[in-house]
């Protein structure tokens, strides 16, 4: 059975209620490991071998976050920096994450119309993390799509419920081996393979 | 008239104390020497404002002598005593023997008899415990080895003027005019024993089981001069209770001061009879000093001045080979040796309780005690000769270092004071390739530190030719964390005149002492506590299930509300520093700064960027 690792990072998650709902329903499956990394390194000084231990015990990677500013939050770029270092997660002798998978679990204030070619973000989620993308070809490892949460500010508690579920479905479904690969590697976003699809 | 002449006198001797003591303070010589200046400015030989009388003034402020004894025996903690007892009977106990046995046995060679050969030896044994713990500490010298072994010896010696004050009669030659008929004269001598051994335990069993509850319910009242009044009673009638018997009243009250010393009423009686002591002992230095006979000192000028040398040497070269026997390395075994080469306040009492007793000659009395009063005068000057010139040269030998060394490795940051604070500070630099140029005043910690490489100047930081010598003219940086706020602030004074181009950096104690070093102009300045506190508050909002990152923000954030607070309220600050004043205005600022806490928009407000809140609303509205 894959293991899998949640790489979370949020610096207000006391705030959020999306997320709060998220990580609740995924907290003490088996096989899941949930590594938050604001509470682990509030002074972003982060242990670098701990998390290249971490990374290797681990199959599935998941970089789960708010979308701030089409990105990711200031520590979580950091953690890049410094844990995904040469000779490790890449180049000549960098195999390390060599065939593990990873994809990003993120929330974000705009709608699905808004992340299209002729929306006001101009760019679909996709073509925004286009830098994970890259990481992950560079490391050798297998970019999946993402689990998106749109409209997040809007939504009822009822809708984030459904979302939480979602995500146990989603995270459950890759640890158990439910999804097959083709699909996987096709599919826009994560949503889709669980047949709860984002359309315009 | 009669009234008038007192009040002439009083007049005559507190405004004589007043400028001798000041004038004597802000040259260094200390109280002691002020009080023995000005009787000597009103004395005979100078003013002429008192003249005989002098001497039975003496007799008056001879009570500041009892009491101070009283103090003594209230300052000797059995705890304390039993702690340093290697020190204090080793090192104090052969101190006092020796010195006793070399001088006594040169004077009896010069032909003094033998009880004045004892006093004289036994007087001039003891060091001016006023002059050398006031010299220590600030110069905070009394944590080291060589300041621990002077308190020991100074405490032995304190010890040691008791079994003299009992001694001296035994040897006497002639009887005081009070004792030669007191109350116990008319009894035989066994009886007479009796009642001496009576009083005696009078005064221990009253001090155990009758004065703790009478001070107790004297407390009850909450009249603190009643309170004094009280203290003074005690001693009062302890002393006379002594007369009676016709022992010491000195011994009396030392003895009911160490039975007092254990009881919960100790800091305040010290406290209420200190005032009394002080004045009262002005008192005695100043009738000392007014019964000098000049014209004896004129004649024999040159004896007084070998005398003094001679002794100073003598006394200094017996601490040095006990100090060396009780294991003092170089510096220190020299500190110890300079720090208590002079001869003493007590020796001023003892000498006119063993003229009393006719033990020494009138004439050489006045000799001796100019000597006294002239190695104590020197004391100060000693220190500093040793400090600048003997212990650099011959102990804290710089280690040669090659001329191309110093081009190469100019330090750009000076750490002035190694202890608690600026240990942390140097270690940090130099783990992060900063070796910065330290000064210190502990002799064992510079060798230490050498060990290990570092570079290190040994001395008083704040003197300008030791900051010249570490480079403080190329340096850019200058850390002061001395330990104490007084030695910061001559600090940062020293670098503001005379290197005014470096940056300083200084550790503060509280917001007070943060305010005096603002006012001075230091403009980087980190006050002990307020990190520390932060952050163990921190810790514990994170226990109570707060998010870290969270609370790191929070901790950061009244880091900064706090520094800001303290450049403001530094304007609100009252210039009178009076004593009174600075209890209210620390409430007053407290109760400021907990409404700017309540207040700040940025404490309440922070992160808004991450705050969904607004943005749900936002988003709702569109």
């Amino acid at each position: 059975m894959p293991s899998i690792l949640i790489l979370f990072a949020h610096p207000a998650f006391e705030k959020s209620r999306t997320h709060k709902e998220l990580i609740r329903k995924i907290s003490g499956l088996e096989n899941v490991t949930i590594n938050d990394l604001y509470e682990e390194y509030p002074d972003f000084d982060i242990n670098v071998e701990r998390e290249k231990e971490l990374l290797l015990k681990h199959d599935i990677l998941i970089f789960q976050h708010p979308f701030y500013w089409y990105s990711m939050p200031a520590l979580l770029k950091q953690w890049m920096d410094l844990v995904l270092e040469y000779g490790f997660a890449y180049g000549i002798k960098g195999t390390h994450l060599r065939n593990k998978k990873i994809f990003n679990a993120i929330s974000t204030g705009g709608s699905f119309s808004a992340y299209q070619k002729e929306g006001h973000n101009r760019y679909t989620i996709t073509e925004f993390l286009a830098v994970f993308d890259q990481t992950a070809f560079l490391c050798k490892m297998t970019y999946y799509p993402p689990f998106v949460v749109h409209n997040s500010h809007l939504l009822s508690s009822e809708e984030i419920e459904d979302f939480s579920n979602q995500y146990l479905e989603v995270v459950t479904g890759l640890r158990d081996g439910i999804f097959s690969e083709d699909d996987l590697v096709r599919a826009n976003y994560m949503n889709n393979l669980i047949g709860r699809p984002y359309t315009l | 008239m009669a009234k008038e002449t007192f009040l002439f006198q009083a007049i005559i001797f507190l405004a004589s104390a007043i400028i001798g003591v000041n004038i004597a303070k802000r040259l260094g010589l200390g109280t002691i020497l002020g009080y023995l200046l000005a009787g000597i400015v009103i004395g005979p030989f100078v003013l002429g404002f008192v003249g005989e009388e002098g001497k039975d003034l003496m007799h008056v402020a001879e009570f500041g002598v009892v009491m101070m004894l009283f103090v003594i025996g209230l300052e000797l903690e059995p705890n304390l005593l039993w702690r340093m007892r290697k020190l204090i009977i080793g090192l104090g106990g052969l101190q006092v023997l020796l010195t006793t046995a070399v001088i006594g046995g040169i004077s009896f060679a010069l032909g003094q008899t033998w009880q004045s050969s004892f006093a004289i030896g036994s007087i001039l044994a003891l060091s001016s415990t006023a002059i050398v713990m006031q010299t220590l500490s600030e110069k905070s010298l009394l944590k080291t080895a060589s300041g621990k072994s002077a308190f020991a010896v100074l405490l032995s010696q304190d010890i040691a003027v008791i079994p003299l004050l009992a001694l001296f009669p035994l040897l006497a030659t002639k009887l005081p005019p009070i004792q030669r008929d007191n109350f116990i004269s008319n009894f035989n001598g066994w009886q007479q024993t009796f009642i001496v051994l009576g009083a005696i335990a009078t005064i221990i069993i009253s001090g155990r089981y009758i004065i703790g509850p009478m001070f107790r319910w004297v407390a009850k009242t909450r009249q603190r001069e009643l309170f004094m009044a009280t203290a003074l009673l005690l001693v009062f009638a302890i002393a006379e209770l002594m007369v009676i018997v016709g022992l010491s009243p000195a011994l009396g009250t030392f003895l009911a001061g160490v039975v007092l010393a254990n009881s919960e009423y100790r800091h305040e009686l010290e406290s209420d009879i200190d005032p009394f002591k002080g004045l009262l002992l002005g008192l005695f230095f100043m009738a000392v000093g007014a019964t000098i006979d000049f014209n004896i000192i004129k004649t024999h000028l040159f004896t007084v001045i070998s005398l003094v040398f001679g002794l100073m040497l003598l006394k200094g070269a017996i601490l040095f080979a006990l100090g060396k026997l009780f294991g003092l390395k170089g510096d220190q075994n020299m500190l110890l040796a300079v720090s208590l080469a002079q001869m003493g306040e007590f020796a001023f009492v003892l000498f006119s309780f063993a003229g009393q007793y006719g033990l020494i000659d009138p004439e050489l009395l006045s000799l001796l005690v100019a000597v006294v009063a002239i190695s104590m005068a020197l004391t100060p000057l000693l220190f500093v000769l040793n400090e600048r010139q003997i212990s650099p040269r011959f102990f804290t030998k710089e280690k040669d270092i090659r001329p191309q060394d110093d081009i190469d490795e100019q330090q750009k940051v000076i750490i002035a004071g190694f202890g608690r604070y600026g240990n942390i500070v140097g270690r940090f630099l130099r783990a992060n390739g900063v070796s910065a140029t330290i000064l210190d005043n502990d002799s064992d910690r510079v060798d230490l530190l050498r060990k290990f490489g570092y570079k290190v100047y040994y001395g008083d930081a704040s003197r300008y030719d030791l900051m010249k010598a570490a480079g403080a003219e190329k340096a850019k940086i200058i850390i002061i964390a001395m330990d104490t706020p007084q030695q910061c602030l001559e600090m940062v004074s020293l670098v503001k005149k005379d290197f005014p181009h470096l940056k300083i950096l200084s550790r503060a104690y509280d917001r007070n002492d943060s305010y005096d070093l603002m006012e001075a102009g230091v403009d980087h300045l980190y006050r002990e506590t307020l990190d520390s506190s932060i952050r163990l508050g921190a810790d514990a909002l994170k226990m109570l299930g707060q998010r870290a990152y969270q609370t790191q923000r929070a901790a950061k954030t009244f880091l900064k509300h706090d520094e800001n607070s303290l450049s403001e309220l530094i304007k609100y600050r009252n210039d009178s520093k009076s004593y009174i004043n600075v209890a209210k205005e620390q409430i007053t600022e407290l109760e400021e700064l907990i409404l700017r806490d309540m207040k700040d928009e940025e404490i309440l407000e922070r992160d808004s960027g991450w705050d969904s809140d607004t943005l749900r609303k936002g988003a709702i509205k569109d």
